[in-house]
């Protein structure tokens, strides 16, 4: 499966305003979108609160995972946002 | 009766007290639906729809400042209503509702367990994300509330009448045991004096919203809902301190030392200087061209660390010159004739990039090869910066300084000075946040034009104590007489080489401390430009004879919070300020 490695940038991490951008921009695409720390189980791309409780800090590794026709355009995009100041 | 929780927003405000209690119950635990199950799912999801439409559309309004109800809370509130809109569509939700009603449970009690998972997880984690579990359940209760036809328990759309005709209208002090920010970011300062809460911390939305309206918080200040509804309610966001009947000398005082601290931080546009007179320039810490409007905004008069991390991580490769020339350029832009100091490339082993690969695998990475160990090993993304750097200077009147992190020795210093004058940049400095920098300062000043002492590396490599570790933040305290006789040397080092030696840590940040600093002999502070007006404000108020007694009374205490207190007494305007 297609997958992004990115490193988080943002000082909040992967939570407030940019893990709410990423949770819209991921919600858009037509297929099932998984993100996870390196080594864990994936959680649902598309869950506010699954994102939330999967804690990403600043400086953290995520692995973002998609499949099917579009796929690489919503991983690059969403490995642009995760990878935003 | 005086109540004592966090101060989380400063100043002092008082009004009648208004007590928010009132909650939704929680559904039954056996409730059961009796229709179709198609039918109860969808009444769920459309409750849940319903919430998120709301939040939504208070967070639009917050967006339009010129609507007379959006608050004064802005983006940030908008920001937060729109996080929780996605909670109450979140599809691992719906997943969870639907299959509870598919065995029977009524859509009211359905909700109220979905939500328990995630509930469990946020609050289990602690810290911000357990400070997160408030928002959720503000979620939860406004569906249920929804579903079962239940008022939501209100905040005050306007102020308390006048206490006497003819007297203005008087804002309320809010008390509660938490605030959703879907209530409190529409809340303006006209309507609300102060905030209270019983539970919450320094990172609860109250107190983030409290903070963007300029608004007192008190947060974690256990009793204060048995406070008399409309009682007179004193609220001090400094010190924490929240007094109901206060007496009328109590409010004399508090007016007075919060009308001086207005006075003080309105001087936010002028130079930085101490009381009689010796110019202390007061910068901006930035992180990209995005921190440039707050760092103008509070009046810095330049940047003192231009973190250019943002440019690089994350990437494949390293950014193009172009784009570093744009970012570089952005900050020069924005302080024609002042100074921009901008940091090399900070990687290292905990901050890895692609195309910056460790030279093997490193147990003890913050004494690995980082900062500017990196790049000597990696000459040419140093060079492409440096180039970048001095395109973007040269169309500039900005005075551009570069300087190096992680930097130990004279040699060092020295091979960075030429690696920038071969590049044409004029200015160059190293950071001094090694310990063996600060005690040989004078051998590193004499080989650069500038030293910059980075507090938190510093503590982190003189108290041999991982900065990543809360436990040990003790040994973090920036008030540690070592790290402030570290200090001392670095700045006494430069003087003698006769160059300016500036800090560039958080505790440039705090307004007593920043007098400490220049009392040790640091001739520039930059901060998260928040601060600015604070330290500013402290700074103009005390000479440099007491930040020199003030910088003396710590160095000799026994420990941090002894040298905080044997400071703050040299610098008695602090108090009187609020500060």
């Amino acid at each position: 499966m297609p997958e992004r490695k990115v490193t988080v940038v943002a000082d909040v991490g992967l939570h407030a305003r940019p893990a709410a951008t990423f949770v819209r921009a991921a919600a858009k695409a037509p297929m099932d979108v998984w993100i996870a720390k390196p080594g864990r189980d994936p959680v649902n791309a598309k869950s506010i609160l699954q994102i939330l409780a999967l804690d990403v800090q600043q400086d953290e590794m995520v692995v973002i995972k998609a499949e099917g026709d579009g796929a690489d355009a919503v991983l690059d995009e969403l490995a642009g946002i995760a990878g935003s100041p | 009766m005086t109540l004592t929780g966090a101060g989380v927003s400063p100043g002092a405000g008082h009004g009648p007290a208004y007590i928010l209690t009132a909650s939704v119950p929680e559904p039954p635990e056996d409730s059961a639906h009796t229709g179709g199950a198609d039918a109860e799912k969808e009444r769920a999801l459309a409750a849940l729809r319903q919430v998120a439409d709301e939040l939504e559309a208070r967070a639009a309004r917050l967006e339009r400042p010129d609507d007379p109800a959006s608050g004064g809370t802005g983006r940030e509130g908008a920001d937060i209503l729109r996080a929780q809109a996605l909670m109450a569509v979140d599809p691992g939700l719906a997943v969870e509702v639907e299959a509870l009603v598919d065995e029977g449970v009524a859509a009211p009690r359905a909700v109220f367990s979905a939500f328990v998972k995630y509930r469990d997880a946020l609050a289990g984690a602690g810290g911000y994300l357990g400070e997160r579990v408030a928002d959720l359940d503000d979620v939860r209760d406004r569906a249920i509330a929804a579903l079962t036809g239940q008022p939501l328990p209100g905040v005050p759309a306007e102020p308390a009448p006048p206490a006497e005709p003819g007297g203005a209208p008087r804002p309320y002090v809010l008390v509660a045991r938490d605030l959703a920010p879907a209530d409190t970011a529409l809340l303006s300062r006209e309507v609300v004096a102060a905030f209270v809460t019983e539970r919450g911390g320094p990172t609860s939305h109250t107190a983030i919203l409290a903070r963007a309206m300029g608004v007192p918080a008190v947060v974690g200040c256990a009793g204060a809902t048995a406070i008399p509804p409309g009682a007179t309610v004193l609220v001090d966001g400094s010190s924490g301190e929240v007094r109901p009947d206060p007496s009328a000398e109590d409010l004399a005082r508090v007016a007075g030392v919060e009308k001086a601290r207005r006075a003080a931080l309105a001087r936010a546009g002028e130079s930085g200087a101490t009381r009689d007179g010796r110019p202390v320039p007061l910068l901006a810490n930035i992180g990209g061209p995005q921190d440039l409007d707050a760092a103008l905004r509070h009046g810095a008069e330049g940047v003192g660390l231009y973190r250019t991390e943002f440019l690089f991580l994350g990437r494949r490769h390293a950014p193009d010159a172009e784009e570093q020339e744009r970012a570089y350029r952005a900050a020069l832009a924005a302080f024609p004739g002042r100074t921009v100091v901008v940091r090399a490339l900070d990687a290292g082993a905990d901050k890895p990039l692609a195309f910056l690969p460790p030279p093997g695998e490193e147990p003890n990475p913050a004494l690995g090869e980082r900062g500017l160990r990196l790049l000597r090993r990696f000459g040419d993304v140093l060079d492409a910066q440096l180039g970048a750097l001095a395109r973007a200077a040269a169309s500039e009147t900005a005075e551009l300084q570069v300087m190096a992190p992680m930097v130990a020795t004279a040699e060092e210093a020295a091979w960075f000075a030429e690696a920038c004058r071969a590049r044409g940049l004029r200015k160059a400095g190293v950071m001094v946040e090694v310990p063996a920098a600060a005690l040989r300062a004078a051998s590193l000043a004499a080989e650069v034009d500038f030293l910059s002492i980075g507090t938190n590396d510093l503590a982190q490599y003189a108290f041999a104590a991982d900065r990543e570790l809360g436990t040990l933040g003790d040994l973090q305290d920036p008030w540690q007489p070592a790290l402030l006789d570290l200090v001392r040397l670095a700045a006494a080092g430069a003087s003698e080489a006769a160059r300016p030696c500036g800090v560039c840590g958080e505790a440039a940040a705090d307004p007593a401390l920043a007098c400490v600093l220049v009392g040790l002999g640091v001739t520039s502070l930059s901060m998260a430009a928040a601060a600015l007006p604070a330290v500013r404000a402290g700074l103009g108020e005390h000479t440099l004879e007491q930040c020199r007694e003030a910088a003396e009374a710590a160095r000799s205490a026994g420990g941090p919070g002894q040298a905080r207190a044997a400071a703050r007494a040299c610098l008695p305007a602090l108090d009187r300020l609020g500060l």
